[in-house]
């Protein structure tokens, strides 16, 4: 009797009719692979390539085998070695938006580089929040060199938290430090690859483009079992077909050409259906990520990815908002509504603003709950000890009230979901004897209240010096001698 | 674990098997019917106040806290009637007349008497003659009205003057609640209190009466 609510944006046949074309697209036309490693892996599974040219086609045969051997679910586990995530059918877990290049400053107001004492705050922030399932690695450090910037993240959030991470590389090189610190949580490398640990995003460039480094990425995780999500990021009216229909043909040709890249290094390789697809705002050339057309790319993305049985990621859920303004809530939870009831398994983009390149942690405490109200409303409506009605209204027409009722004692928390601090319920007196607070406030002393309540990472003393040694001689690779001082200890 | 201490806790949790019987345990032990109550009961119930005006419990959590006092109390009542201790005031509530709302009464009522004072509840529809009346008939200390209706609220003015014109203001103190009512409109009619919900009501009223 219980239905749950799901959004439907495209029906079966269109969506055969996109993968369709999408296939047509790439034995037809290819896409460009700039890495000749990458591109003779491809040639040895049946790929027509042109090493030359840096450019391969997938024959049709070649796509059906590599769909048929990636895998129909992805499970992550935290730093404890505890399952997390079941990436598969509708299951929805929340992510912060990763790799941001700036936060917020909530004192000043102001958008700025963030350093390493922001992002120790931020990883001691994100382990209290109920309904963002994983870490990601939110914005990047600007302390350290840039090179060492994509593991310095990993390296921080392993070292302070213990949820799972979404990350990834920003050179082939540091993949390796990566992969290591990682080792260093789980202690072996089968360890690691029975329960993972982490999802690195590789982002295909559009239109049909695979650059040295992110073909790399793809193969390397494939071979160390780490998953990874394609991010294909077809700009509508760009780099990609202005109609909606258009984009997401392209949407699945790159993602398509992923799985083929995924699935030839190491069949059954963990990976996700994912993407970052967008609207392309014409009169400001940005890339609206409120965008409700943007927010429809994604969506029917997922569709396309659950027509092939595969497990979906986003970038939904956030917004191009300056400031924790209104335009951030409404933009934020459109997005987070429309994510959680169409199944997307891993939805990034909690906490950010302007266009993926702020995150805020203010916004991540309203986010939390924005996706705490979206998730309940994905449950959708079930009866539970509802039939018959009669005794349950002879008692409350006894009583004059339920409020203790053990009916209501049995549902109250399942039925209802309660925000915390920052969304205000209370009357207006109570609003103003508790100082008249905006919502920035209330969400700014729950980052504080968050950060106090924070407790080092259960993480074995052992494994945490062997992730800081292996950090640091990444950092000495990369020319920097000594890493920032952090301000707490993990 | 005193036994005392035990006694708040399974309140805290809403135990009203275990008070009752812990409370008749306390007094087998020697303990004083007045102490069970100030140190068992009703410190177990201003715990229950603080966590539910922090947002750490909810009402419901409030509720069998209370129903688990008024076990503990039931046993202790006659000792404390027979030993001549006081409750800590009584007060009389009741929706104003032309109201029919009574939820949020209802509510301030169960809370007051998990405060440990005596609650008489006229109910709802209740004129202003008789909130006085029953006031000074079982010589209450506060007198707590609520109204949901704009179109009701002026009642309430008309018990704090009939309060003046009897000479009872200073004797019989005013709280006043309901959605349409703040502390500004508390100021206006002369009223001495204002609570905004129930927890806060039961706070002014221990103010109100001194308790």
């Amino acid at each position: 009797m219980a239905m749950k609510p799901r959004l439907r944006l495209l029906g079966d046949d269109l969506i055969d009719r996109i993968l369709g074309e999408a296939r047509d697209v790439l034995a037809r036309l290819g896409t460009q692979v700039q890495n000749p490693r990458v591109l003779a892996l491809l040639a040895g599974h049946g790929a027509r390539v042109d090493l030359g040219a840096g450019h391969a086609w997938f024959p049709a045969e070649l796509i059906d085998r590599c769909l048929a051997s990636a895998p129909r679910s992805v499970a992550l586990f935290d730093v404890m070695g505890r399952q997390t995530h079941d990436l598969a059918g509708d299951a929805v877990h929340f992510t912060p938006g990763s790799a941001a290049l700036h936060v917020l400053d909530h004192e000043s107001q102001r958008i700025r580089k963030p350093d390493t004492a922001d992002y120790v705050r931020y990883a001691q922030l994100v382990g209290g929040l109920e309904h963002i399932a994983a870490q990601s690695t939110a914005f990047i450090p600007a302390d350290v060199a840039e090179r060492v910037s994509d593991s310095y993240r990993l390296f921080l959030s392993l070292l302070y938290g213990e949820k799972p991470v979404v990350t990834g590389t920003f050179t082939i090189e540091s993949f390796a430090a990566m992969r290591d610190m990682q080792l260093a949580v789980r202690g072996s490398a089968e360890a690691l690859r029975e329960r993972p640990l982490a999802i690195f995003s590789c982002c295909p460039t559009s239109p049909l483009k695979w650059s040295e480094i992110t073909s790399q990425n793809v193969v390397d995780c494939a071979e160390s079992g780490i998953p990874v999500e394609f991010i294909s990021m077809p700009l509508s009216g760009f780099m990609a077909p202005v109609t909606l229909v258009g984009s997401l043909v392209q949407h699945a040709a790159e993602t398509l050409s992923g799985v083929v890249i995924s699935q030839c290094a190491r069949p059954g390789a963990p990976m996700l259906w994912g993407g970052s697809p967008a609207s392309f705002d014409v009169r400001y050339e940005t890339t609206p990520m409120g965008a409700v057309e943007t927010q429809m790319i994604d969506c029917a993305a997922n569709e396309i990815g659950k027509r092939l049985g595969l497990p979906t990621q986003a970038y939904i859920a956030l917004s191009d908002a300056k400031l924790l303004d209104a335009q951030a809530g409404l933009e934020t939870s459109m997005g987070a509504t429309l994510a959680a009831l169409s199944g997307i398994n891993s939805v990034s983009g909690p906490g950010m603003l302007d266009f993926e390149s702020c995150q805020s942690l203010e916004k991540l405490v309203l986010d939390n709950e924005i996706c705490g109200l979206s998730l309940r409303l994905a449950r959708g409506i079930e009866p539970r000890e509802d039939f018959p009605a009669v005794p349950l209204f002879e008692e409350l027409l006894r009583d004059g009230h339920l409020l203790i009722a053990g009916h209501t004692r049995r549902h109250l928390k399942a039925e209802h979901y309660f925000p915390g601090r920052v969304i205000d319920r209370a009357n207006l007196s109570r609003w103003r004897e508790d100082g008249s607070l905006t919502l920035g406030q209330r969400a700014h002393a729950e980052v504080e209240r968050l950060v106090r309540a924070w407790r080092p990472s259960r993480l074995a003393a052992g494994a945490k010096k062997e992730l800081t040694a292996r950090m640091e001689a990444e950092a000495r690779r990369c020319g920097m001698e000594r890493l920032p001082a952090r301000p707490v200890e993990a | 674990m005193s036994i005392l201490n035990e006694i708040s806790q399974r309140l805290e949790e809403g135990d009203d098997a275990a008070v009752p019987r812990l409370v008749g345990e306390a007094l087998a032990g020697g303990l004083a019917a007045k102490a069970v109550l100030d140190d068992g009961l009703i410190a177990g119930m201003n715990v229950v106040g603080g966590r539910f005006r922090d947002r750490e419990i909810f009402l419901p959590d409030v509720l069998l806290a209370a129903r688990a006092m008024y076990a503990g109390l039931d046993v202790l009542k006659p000792l404390l009637e027979r030993a001549g201790v006081a409750s800590r005031g009584r007060v009389v509530i009741g929706s104003v007349h032309g109201d029919l709302h009574d939820i949020g009464k209802n509510l301030v009522g169960i809370m007051l008497k998990g405060a440990g004072f005596e609650v008489i509840d006229l109910g709802h529809d209740v004129p202003a003659a008789r909130f006085v009346a029953v006031a000074r008939e079982r010589d209450a200390r506060v007198i707590g009205m609520s109204a949901l209706l704009t179109t009701t609220m002026p009642v309430m003015k008309e018990v704090v003057d009939l309060l003046a014109r009897e000479n009872l203001r200073g004797r019989v103190r005013t709280i006043v609640g309901g959605a349409p009512v703040s502390a500004e409109y508390a100021a206006e009619i002369g009223a001495d209190a204002y609570g905004y919900d129930c927890a806060q009501a039961v706070e002014r009223v221990k103010e109100l009466a001194g308790a």
